[in-house]
């Protein structure tokens, strides 16, 4: 799980262009969104096509979005489970 | 009686003047006619505007998310407006008026890229919504809480009368008190913006004390400050 958070952290912040940010300065329990790194809309759609594009993994309902972004962990989580 | 009208609108144009201006271009920048930035080996424009951006010391993370085109109008607008506070005006009195010839074609391409292969087709939220010129001009207000007028006009090249024929107009009918000017264009690694800062007379008295003489703002004066930088 180690390993997969700090690949996420680091796809994460190439994919959504977090130039200032590196891996140690994401707590991987903290809010992605909101407050911590700040993220908006646009990168919530990024991290979707992250998902799919990385890890094969389609969210079929779009409710799902908050639970599963909530946090470097809950991806990291959701990604164990449903990665075929 | 005839003879009066042109006199009244004259007095009014001369009225406008250019109290501070930026311009970029591949490996120089020049603010107020001083030379702020210059390095003779540069050949990538994302490495270009990244070490300006850092050398200006300007804060603000959403930057190294924009597209390459929003990121040289904003850093332009930000050059410019370090010299010349608009901070006096009302967010409605201060319109943005940018113009280009390629639109937002560099982007147009990058999202391109991301959709031609269907077998691995991935495009990207975070590219796709800067397929837009008018983009740029968000950014800008966003950043410096603008909320006037604006506009983004394509031309084939820098066309400085387009320019000003647009924003007297808008200072003509009072729906602007100062205005941002210019031309902002990114094609892979060649880039080109010039933003001047157009405000009355009568309101550019707080100048920046940067030496810098403002200049009558026509047509003339922008083409000149282009062709000369």
């Amino acid at each position: 799980m180690d390993e997969l958070i700090l690949k996420l952290k680091k796809e994460v912040i190439e994919q959504l262009n977090l130039e200032e940010t590196t891996p140690d300065d994401i707590d991987p329990d903290s809010p992605l969104f909101g407050e911590g790194l700040g993220l908006d809309s646009i990168d919530a759609l990024e991290l979707i096509v992250l998902l799919e594009k990385n890890y094969g993994i389609k969210i079929e309902d779009p409710k799902d979005g908050k639970k599963i972004f909530f946090s470097i962990r809950s991806m990291a989580e959701y990604i164990t489970e449903h990665q075929k | 009686m005839g003879a009066t009208l042109p006199l009244f609108i004259r007095k009014i144009n001369m009225d406008r003047i250019i109290t501070a201006y930026s311009h970029i271009t591949e490996n120089k920048v020049i603010v107020n006619d001083r030379l702020i930035f210059y390095q003779e080996n540069i050949v990538n424009f994302a490495d270009f505007v990244k070490i300006v951006y850092k050398q200006e010391m300007i804060n603000y993370p959403r930057f190294y998310k924009m597209d390459a085109i929003s990121k040289l109008g904003f850093l332009a607008v930000e050059l410019v407006l370090k010299e010349k506070t608009i901070a006096g005006y009302r967010p409605e009195a201060v319109g943005v008026i940018m113009s280009n010839s390629s639109s937002s074609l560099d982007t147009d391409i990058a999202h391109n890229e991301t959709i031609k292969d269907r077998s691995s087709y991935f495009p990207s939220p975070s590219v796709f919504v800067y397929t837009l010129p008018n983009i740029i001009i968000g950014e800008v207000c966003i950043k410096n809480k603008i909320k006037g007028e604006n506009a983004f006009l394509i031309s084939e090249a820098f066309n400085g009368k387009l320019l000003c024929d647009y924003a007297d107009e808008l200072f003509d009918n009072k729906r602007v008190e100062a205005c941002l000017c210019g031309w902002v264009e990114v094609m892979g690694n060649n880039c080109n913006a010039l933003v001047a800062l157009v405000e009355t007379a009568d309101r550019s008295a707080d100048s920046s004390g940067s030496g810098f003489k403002p200049m009558l703002f026509n047509a003339e004066n922008m083409n000149f400050i282009m062709k000369r930088n």
